[in-house]
């Protein structure tokens, strides 16, 4: 009777704890692993090294969906909602943009933005599945919190080649 | 002394429980279900125009189990801070017939359901502006399946 209340009794502050640490991670911010070399040399920037870099990802910005130019941004893949991407909006509604490769010029759509990876040679974004409906981002990141010797502030930076006019 | 001691711990209690309420309600409502109003002619005879109360499930569309049929609570693509509930016509790779614009013509056209899209259409096809205007939406931005009113 005695372990019966005593893991009662633990299994509602793990339950307690896990509410609340999910309600902060909703609200507020959350901490996420970035995996892959598509954001080089911002992210990972010895693809394939032990550790992964982790990021602080924060959710107020999901109050206005008011984002800038140069944010890094988390968002649920367009071709799978199960999947996580994180990369860098480059432009916003109603910029014009220049898709590479092709002498196409690309209004953004009402509430849609292009997101770009840093390292455009392997990086799956924008450029293959098109502008995404800002509904989809999830987060922005905003700081490195791993590893220690590149923790800091995100700073937005775009590649002027690509922009439109 | 000892008055202000229980005092604050009596606060932080009440603090505690407050919170706990809080982050409660917040993993009931994204999570699980919540009751919203919905208005708007689009999805008429099935919704009201001036508003109708409905409860709205989270937990479906997070296990995939949302079909054809189900009327679903979306995030707008043109705007992502507007919430509007259409039904589901087709899922990926489902083929789909629709009227372009029934108040004018009786022209339709047939398009395939990208992978990881869905396409919504409002009952009241008169007056709903849904995926025949901008197209599939990513599964991504559904928020959750209507299941009363």
């Amino acid at each position: 009777m005695g372990t019966q209340n005593f893991l009662w009794n633990v299994a509602k502050k793990y339950f307690t704890f896990g509410i609340i640490g999910l309600t902060i991670s909703d609200r507020y911010a959350s901490i996420l692993p970035v995996r892959g070399s598509s954001m080089s040399p911002t992210f990972n920037p010895h693809g394939g090294s032990l550790t992964d870099d982790y990021v602080l990802v924060e959710k107020l910005c999901l109050e206005k969906y008011k984002f800038s130019l140069g944010d890094v941004v988390v968002f649920r893949s367009p071709s799978d909602y199960k999947e996580k991407h994180i990369k860098r909006i480059t432009a916003l509604p109603g910029d014009w943009i220049r898709t590479p490769h092709s002498n196409d010029i690309l209004t953004i759509p009402e509430g849609h933005c292009w997101v770009v990876g840093d390292n455009s040679a392997s990086s799956l974004d924008s450029r293959s599945f098109g502008p995404i409906p800002l509904g989809l981002v999830q987060g922005r990141a905003t700081h490195i919190v791993w590893p220690p010797q590149r923790m800091g502030k995100l700073d937005r930076k775009i590649e002027l080649e690509g922009l439109g006019f | 002394m000892g008055k202000w001691k229980t005092l604050a711990k009596a606060a932080i209690e009440l603090a505690a429980i407050v919170a706990k309420f809080i982050c409660l309600y917040h993993v009931t409502d994204s999570y699980l279900f919540s009751p919203t109003i919905v208005s708007g002619p689009s999805m008429l005879p099935t919704l009201n125009m001036t508003g109708d109360v409905i409860l709205a499930e989270y937990v479906s569309h997070r296990l995939g189990k949302v079909g054809p049929g189900d009327v679903v609570l979306v995030r707008s693509p043109e705007n992502p801070r507007k919430t509007i509930s259409k039904r589901i016509v087709g899922m990926e790779g489902d083929t789909v017939t629709y009227l372009v614009d029934p108040n004018f013509s009786l022209r339709s056209r047939t398009i395939m359901v990208p992978k990881g899209h869905v396409w919504i259409q409002g009952d009241n096809m008169y007056a709903s502006k849904d995926s025949r205007h901008y197209g599939p939406i990513p599964y991504g931005l559904i928020l959750g399946k209507v299941f009363c009113r």
